[in-house]
């Protein structure tokens, strides 16, 4: 598989706030087998997941997210101050959860039962982050000792939280989720920041509020911060001399939603559906897979996004996440990308990408990367 | 100020404008009460409405203050009442006496909390002109029992007498209530029972029961009363509203059953629609039958006269998730709606009304504030029928797909029906602080503002200025008309009840 199939959801009417246009993705059937809820942690989003013997890495984790295939839909306890009747004999205390620690072990984790603890956006922005994480694979004379030995490491990006997204907040609030609602697309001053899809209707309801504590690019943050508010798409029925009755009238009005899902999938999500990605098994569970996806980083001034998806055995999407990468972020995957094509030779991949040896270098530099480079590289005499 | 308002009213474009302006304030004053709504915040409500006061007050003070005379929330009166005593220089002397009596009319119907605060506004801004003095004062003289107020609203009643030089004590009572405010302690033991309870209760518990629920309950919390038995003790001292506030924890626990001490059918509308909502699903089901007695009487009260008689009626009432309202105003919008669809099945020809939920719903008394707005295709829906009127109660915010109600109803103007034989007309139950009005659907559609459902009779009768068919004279002289009726003590359409 290369592209996300989103078939079986149908968009509806945006509704915007602002600069941010939430589109609301609708499904006929949720999908069968699969629930997903969410898990939450302490520490106030402060986490720290252990990845393998002796590495760990400490990030903004505000929750979990757990699937579970077992089919039987099990609740787990509320998060959550909850007011009961007092205590007596015959009415037991209600269940209480204990909050995990924020000490996480590995970003996927099997559960007991058909379950499945995963982090989300990590998975992806773990993808993105190991990115020819090894370096230069050949020990040319150009690169550094520490880049052949330590490879990118350490590596960082940065994304900014929901809440500092202006207006994201607010939107979320004022959003009216449509029945059957599985899934939205949030677009900031029409450029689209994030696609989230869950499995069934209940599951979104619940995590509605959570795309407020996601990660957001810099582009959108910035767009989100610097744009004006975008326009609605009201609907518009032309009064001909055809409008003569009240079943056309209906039928016009019925052609202006048709119109609108349409639009949005051919003109406003066409670069996330129409791309091909390199898609990464992380976990098999049962008849759903969990994949996490990297765009092409083709530099054609078209959004590039990143993401983790659960798919079922015929490849619909039944779980999305995705999170756009900003122009600086691109060009870095792009760079590297043809680096490694180029066998990490700075000649031929200075050919490829129709430049000189000393623009790649500096190329190279102003993308973050100037401690895989040797002192001086660039003075050396081009072979 | 005024001659200048004269004059723009001479041009018929300027003429159309100041109509405008009128009905914009009007539905303001009717909707918007300075606080949180679900898409604006208290702050932005506040800043907008204060920016429309002072535009009305100076432009149009004729209008300004004829706006008390029409069914405007209390929070809009009190606003208005205080821009008009603030600026009373600006007035001629033909108009402040006409204001005064409006003022006077108004302060009498306002819940006598609002007065006193407006009193200590008005301290506060430093208005102590003649006019208001003789206005607090007679106010005051109008009060049924100074003894009760001055131990209800102790503080209210201290600052205005302080404020009027207020003399205490006539032929009838030795100055009790005077010294009761200003000089505490002097007396022993005073004659009249709620001011003596109240010296009594700082130290006996059985005086406590004695005094108004708001005054006893701040006692309790002294003598660490227990709180079930302090509100069974109360029942008989509570007010109505108090009495069903309470309700939840007079009852033990999660208890099901409905108020057995209160008659739920002398309700007013709106306040019994916002009850029931507050009520759970549960609750709601087993009960269906009294709670649908009380409100299709509380219905048909409201109604009055206009009963049965609008012919075919269909609503297209909004139940979308933004009709919940927000912390301060909860399930306000959603509220209307339900109180709108009893009244209007009331005012249509029997079995001739029907009811459109946007969400589809066919059960009003468990409707939820849930899902998005296709007003659009509720509009045709009801247009379907054919009905001779067409009520639509909602914020305006049509979303799915936006915009398309405005359209169904302009090509149906247009093209489908341009003889003008189905009436339609828009109530809009929230006040949207960007625009300064509440929103509109369509151009050839009146919107008027609605905060009481049972207000809908009038409101319909405004709305029609809203059409742009009457003109501006009939405006002034409808305002008019209602100056004369509340000044001389007649009521103004359907005047709420005090809860």
């Amino acid at each position: 598989m290369n592209r996300p199939e989103l078939a079986g959801l149908a968009a509806r009417p945006a509704q915007v706030w602002g600069g941010i246009r939430l589109v609301p993705l609708v499904r006929e059937q949720p999908v069968e087998g699969l629930r997903l809820h969410r898990e939450v942690y302490t520490g106030y989003g402060n986490g720290v997941v252990d990845v393998g013997p002796r590495t760990h890495y400490t990030s903004y984790i505000p929750h979990g997210f757990v699937a579970d295939w077992s089919g039987e839909g099990a609740r787990s306890a509320a998060y959550g101050t909850q007011l009961g009747a007092g205590t007596s004999p015959g009415n037991p205390p209600p269940r209480t959860a204990r909050l995990q620690r924020n000490r996480h072990h590995r970003m996927a984790k099997r559960q007991p039962g058909d379950r499945l603890r995963f982090l989300p956006l990590h998975l992806a922005m773990e993808g993105y982050l190991a990115l020819h994480f090894g370096g230069p694979a050949v020990a040319w004379e150009e690169w550094s000792r520490q880049a052949l030995r330590d490879g990118l490491s350490p590596r960082a990006e940065d994304a900014y939280m929901g809440w500092s997204v202006r207006g994201l907040g607010d939107a979320l609030r004022a959003f009216e989720i449509h029945p059957g609602q599985c899934g939205v697309m949030v677009y900031a001053a029409d450029a689209l920041a994030a696609a989230f899809v869950l499995p069934h209707p209940d599951d979104y309801r619940l995590l509605h509020p959570s795309l407020v504590q996601d990660l957001y690019g810099e582009l959108v943050h910035q767009y989100a911060l610097y744009g004006a508010p975008v326009a609605e798409f009201a609907a518009r029925i032309s009064d001909g001399p055809h409008l003569r009755t009240l079943a056309g009238l209906r039928a016009a009005a019925r052609a202006q939603e048709r119109e609108w899902a349409e639009a949005h999938d051919t003109l406003f999500a066409r670069e996330l559906l129409d791309t091909s990605y390199a898609f990464d098994r992380v976990y098999r569970m049962g008849s759903f897979t969990l994949w996490r996806f990297l765009p092409p980083f083709l530099r054609n001034g078209e959004g590039q996004h990143i993401g983790e998806t659960i798919t079922d055995h015929k490849g619909q999407v039944a779980y999305l996440k995705t999170f756009r990468l900003s122009e600086a972020q691109i060009r870095r995957g792009h760079l590297l990308h043809r680096l490694s094509d180029a066998d990490w030779r700075l000649a031929q991949a200075a050919v490829t990408l129709g430049t000189t040896e000393e623009e790649l270098v500096r190329r190279i530099r102003a993308a973050g990367f100037e401690s895989l480079l040797r002192v001086g590289a660039q003075r050396r005499k081009p072979r | 100020m005024a001659t200048s308002t004269e004059t723009i009213r001479t041009g018929t474009g300027a003429d159309l404008v100041a109509a405008e302006d009128v009905l914009l304030f009007v539905n303001a004053a009717i909707t918007a009460t300075g606080q949180r709504e679900f898409r604006s915040t208290a702050y932005q409500q506040r800043l907008s409405l204060d920016f429309l006061h002072e535009y009305v007050r100076v432009n149009y003070r004729r209008v300004y203050a004829a706006a008390l005379a029409l069914d405007i929330n209390d929070h809009n009166a009190v606003r208005i009442v205080q821009g008009l005593l603030e600026s009373a220089a600006d007035a001629t002397a033909e108009e402040k006496r006409t204001e005064g009596r409006l003022i006077a009319a108004r302060l009498a119907k306002l819940p006598p909390q609002r007065v006193y605060r407006l009193f200590r506004v008005l301290r506060g801004a430093k208005v102590n002109n003649r006019r208001t003095r003789a206005i607090m004062r007679d106010w005051l003289a109008a009060r049924p029992d100074p003894a009760h107020d001055a131990v209800k609203y102790r503080a209210g009643l201290k600052t205005a007498a302080r404020h009027v030089h207020l003399r205490f004590g006539g032929p009838g009572e030795p100055g009790e209530t005077g010294d009761f405010l200003f000089r505490p302690g002097r007396r022993p033991r005073y004659r009249h029972q709620l001011l003596d309870a109240w010296r009594r209760a700082h130290y006996e518990q059985g005086a406590v029961d004695k005094l108004p629920f708001t005054v006893a309950e701040g006692f309790a919390a002294r003598h660490g009363m227990k709180r079930e038995v302090f509100l069974e003790r109360m029942v008989p001292r509570m007010t109505r509203l108090e009495r069903l506030r309470t309700q939840g924890q007079r009852s033990a626990g999660n208890d099901v059953r409905l108020p057995t001490d209160i008659d739920l059918t002398v309700m007013p509308l709106t306040r019994l629609a916002l009850y029931v909502l507050s009520l759970g699903f549960e609750v709601r089901g087993l009960h269906r039958k009294e709670l649908t007695h009380a409100l299709r009487t509380a219905a048909r009260r409201a109604a009055g006269p206009h009963a049965g008689s609008w012919g075919r009626v269909a609503a297209v009432l909004d139940d979308s998730y933004s009709s919940s309202g927000s912390g301060e105003k909860r399930r306000r919008p959603l509220a209307v709606a339900l109180a709108c669809h009893f009244l209007l099945e009331a005012l249509a020809a029997p079995g001739a009304y029907i009811p459109l939920w946007t969400s589809g719903g066919t059960d009003p008394l468990l409707v939820r504030p849930w899902g998005p707005t296709p007003l659009g295709t509720r509009v045709l829906d009801a247009l379907e029928h054919g009905p001779d009127r067409l009520v639509i109660v909602s914020d305006g915010w049509d979303n799915a797909p936006p915009g398309l109600a405005g359209e169904v109803l302009r090509v149906w103007r247009t093209r489908l029906d341009p003889d003008r034989r189905t009436a339609v007309v828009h109530m809009n139950p929230v006040y949207d602080a960007d625009g300064f009005d509440v929103r509109h659907l369509a151009q050839g559609v009146p919107t008027a503002g609605i905060r009481d459902a049972e207000d809908l009779p009038a409101l319909v009768e405004i709305a029609q200025f809203a059409e742009g068919r009457t003109g501006t004279a009939a405006l002034y002289a409808y305002l008019d008309r209602q100056v004369a009726r509340f000044v001389s003590g007649e009521k103004a359409g359907a005047h709420r009840e005090q809860a």
